[in-house]
């Protein structure tokens, strides 16, 4: 196939979702100490929370932003950002889905989403969905029962504030990182959720959730804990796209699984990608960490990243209890200009922990995306096991796909294996597919689906068949 | 049918087919030899739209339709099925999604409903057992891991299921031991019937063995030298291309 043609086919339109001028109750644009207790005053903060706040603020105006990842965008004003604002009133937001963009409603359509999920995710007001309410109760009644801890991060912090403070930040500490830093400051929203001992978590925290994820904040701080022998799976994001007027997204998430317990956590990411020559996208620098404190817990991360202009994102597990299990399964598309730096950390402390990391990386049109990846064996980690597996697929000429695999193995008895392919989606598995009477548009996604696989196989269902019909839609261009 | 007028084409600027006329009726099966590097994949190729191969003159038509003004699912839509030499492997798609999205692609463009998923199933079954495929083939990702006979029924498999009125066959003998060649010769012989004609292309005579043909052409430094019935094919096996070489320069 020519290669115009090919990016013709890839340059796809970004169904993008609505944009409404709305007022709000925002801070002016600038950031200091005063701005931290206004949210913290804003959120009905303890003391000690702000004093948390503080010292991340200062410890953060020390530091300086990462220049290591393969990335290009402009330095950030931190100063020219509005760190709060109050969610939207009900009464400015759409009254009904007939208010909502038909496009919008069409892309939903697309996806599958359920029809009483569609209202909330375009942000419809929440009393005008009769639905999602009483679907909601039903779940929180559901949760109740069964122990398990599922609210916001600003309730938790009134609510539950022995829990919040024995785990806050014990797994991303304040001054990980520049944009962990940034975070601990001003976070104003996020989830936290805690199951108890011995409890599986009797649904998937997914439906509930993405429906009071409609809003999502510029800063999202999310903690999960799951208690020793607990079991939970968490869904994050949405196959919705997402737009958002704030540009910088800086969220941190934390996991920590105590003896026994395991988490799943599946994100599904699409937020704005901005337009062909990738303005007005979203930054996306995201720390995600999770702990394996216990002998034998496990945790999962799932990904399947298709927005934001650019992505810095490396979900990570620190296996610290013997046996325990940390897995990483990531398919990341880039297309247009966006860019992508992501990968995973495998942290290997106790004796017979074991990782696996799968990730897949697709790019399209002018697209960059590096996979960067670290394997850390410990001087105790005795008989510790990694395989990692990294594919790229390109499509076609302009786009770029690197892998970065670090590996510091510290123990003599470590088994760790290593593969990596590179390929371009071939013309010859297109030829193969049309020349079956199979249009190339449906062949492209079928290649790219095919090669996705091993990854979505790991999603819940649900969500699974959502981000098999996300990948036909982002890769849905105009051919011929 | 298929009527190829004077056809020349070139790959990276260099004359492969150089005035080729070709015609096939309804009923007929036609058997392209030649010795290697005389053109005879790019034919088919070109027929099906591979990129990379430019008609610098002549005429391909099929059914009365200008081929080269189709895109290449088009043409497959059409009724013009290529089995291919080297069929590629597609990790993940599993082979019987690829049959189902074919075949459903091919209804829709006759106007046709999807195929109810029943009819569908049990159409596979009873192809797949025709061509001696354990039904487990239909769940393997595309050709992923089979081996060269396996695949080369795999691609028979496809034209069984697709029904096609021009079954083109790139080398389908290649790399196939007795009992396969056997299994695939049986599979296209299926095909056979007045409505439907057959292109196979092939280095060897003993292809023909078990599909005979009604037509036999010689393929030499692009253009067709001789012609015949399946006589023909015989004394090729006998003298060699050689033999049709000194016959025609002199």
């Amino acid at each position: 196939m020519a290669s115009e043609e090919m990016e013709q086919l890839v340059r796809r339109e970004y169904k993008q979702g609505f944009v409404t001028d709305i007022e709000s109750d925002t801070v002016p644009p600038g950031l200091d100490e005063s701005t931290i207790a206004f949210i913290s005053q804003k959120k009905e903060e303890p003391q000690w929370m702000l004093d948390w706040r503080l010292e991340a603020y200062h410890q953060w105006l020390k530091m300086t932003p990462p220049s290591w990842a393969h990335l290009e965008y402009p330095p950030i004003d931190y100063q020219a950002i509005s760190y709060f604002s109050a969610p939207k009133k009900p009464e400015d937001r759409p009254q009904s889905l007939d208010e909502v963009d038909p496009k919008l409603l069409e892309t939903y359509e697309k996806l599958g989403i359920p029809l009483h999920e569609r209202a909330a995710l375009a942000g419809v007001a929440v009393d005008a969905v009769f639905d999602s309410v009483s679907v909601t109760t039903t779940f929180k009644e559901k949760l109740h029962e069964a122990g398990v801890i599922f609210c916001s991060i600003s309730e938790a912090i009134r609510e539950y504030p022995e829990l919040v403070r024995q785990y806050l930040g014990t797994v991303v500490p304040q001054a990980d990182n520049y944009f962990a830093a940034l975070n601990s400051a001003v976070f104003t929203d996020g989830s936290f959720v805690y199951v108890p001992e011995g409890v599986k978590c009797p649904m998937e925290l997914s439906t509930y959730f993405r429906i009071n994820a409609a809003n999502t904040g510029q800063f999202e701080r999310t903690l999960i804990i799951c208690d020793k022998q607990a079991q939970v799976s968490y869904l994050e994001g949405c196959t919705a796209p997402m737009r958002d007027e704030n540009q910088l997204h800086a969220a941190v998430v934390e996991l920590v699984a105590l003896e026994d317990a395991y988490i799943k956590y599946s994100t599904v990411q699409n937020w704005y990608p901005g337009d062909e020559e990738g303005k007005g996208g979203i930054y996306n620098f995201v720390t995600k960490r999770g702990d394996c404190r216990g002998d034998r817990s496990r945790i999962s991360w799932t990904q399947v990243e298709t927005g934001s202009a650019i992505t810095w994102k490396y979900p990570s597990c620190m296996l610290r209890g013997k046996e325990s299990i940390g897995e990483f399964y990531s398919v990341a598309v880039t297309n247009g200009r966006q860019q992508a730096d992501t990968g995973t950390k495998m942290i290997h402390i106790g004796e017979n922990t074991r990782s696996t990391i799968v990730a897949k990386g697709i790019a399209a049109g002018r697209s960059d995306q590096a996979y960067r990846g670290l394997v850390k064996i410990g001087p105790r980690a005795k008989g510790a096991r990694n395989y990692t597996q990294c594919d790229s697929l390109l499509i076609g000429d302009q786009c770029g796909a690197h892998t970065f695999p670090y590996q510091e193995i510290g123990n003599s008895t470590a088994t760790v294996e290593h593969e990596a392919t590179t390929s371009k989606i071939a013309d010859d598995q297109l030829f193969y597919c049309r020349a079956r009477g199979i249009d190339e548009e449906d062949a492209v996604s079928m290649i790219v689906n095919g090669f996705c696989k091993d990854v979505f196989q790991e999603l819940p269902m649900e969500f699974a068949v959502e981000a098999e019909a996300l990948l036909n839609v982002t890769l849905e261009g105009s051919v011929g | 049918m298929l009527e190829v007028k004077d056809l020349h084409v070139t790959v990276e600027d260099k004359a492969i087919l150089k005035g080729l006329n070709l015609t096939i009726n309804a009923g007929e099966v036609h058997a392209i030899m030649g010795p290697n590097g005389a053109g005879k994949s790019t034919l088919s190729a070109v027929i099906a739209g591979k990129d990379g191969y430019e008609v610098t003159q002549g005429t391909i038509l099929f059914e009365g339709q200008d081929v080269l003004e189709m895109e290449i699912e088009e043409r497959a839509r059409a009724g013009l099925l290529l089995g291919f030499q080297y069929p590629v492997e597609i990790p993940g798609v599993k082979n019987i999604y690829l049959l189902k999205a074919a075949l459903n692609a091919q209804r829709a463009a006759r106007g046709e409903g999807e195929i109810p998923a029943p009819e569908f199933m049990k159409l596979v079954r009873e192809k797949s057992a025709e061509m001696k495929m354990d039904p487990s083939f239909l769940q393997r990702a595309v050709n992923e891991g089979f081996s060269g006979g396996e695949k080369k029924r795999n691609e028979i498999l496809q034209m069984l299921v697709l029904q096609p009125k021009l079954a083109m066959l790139d080398e389908i003998d290649s790399g196939l031991d007795i009992d396969a060649m056997k299994v695939v010769a049986d599979g296209v012989n299926s095909l056979r019937d007045a409505n439907r004609a057959i292109l196979l292309v092939t280095h060897y005579q003993r292809l023909l063995n078990h599909i005979e043909p009604d037509h036999v052409h010689v393929l030499v430094d692009g253009r067709i030298v001789k012609s015949g019935d399946k006589d023909l094919a015989l004394e090729l096996e006998a003298r060699g291309y050689d033999w049709v070489l000194e016959g025609s320069a002199a």
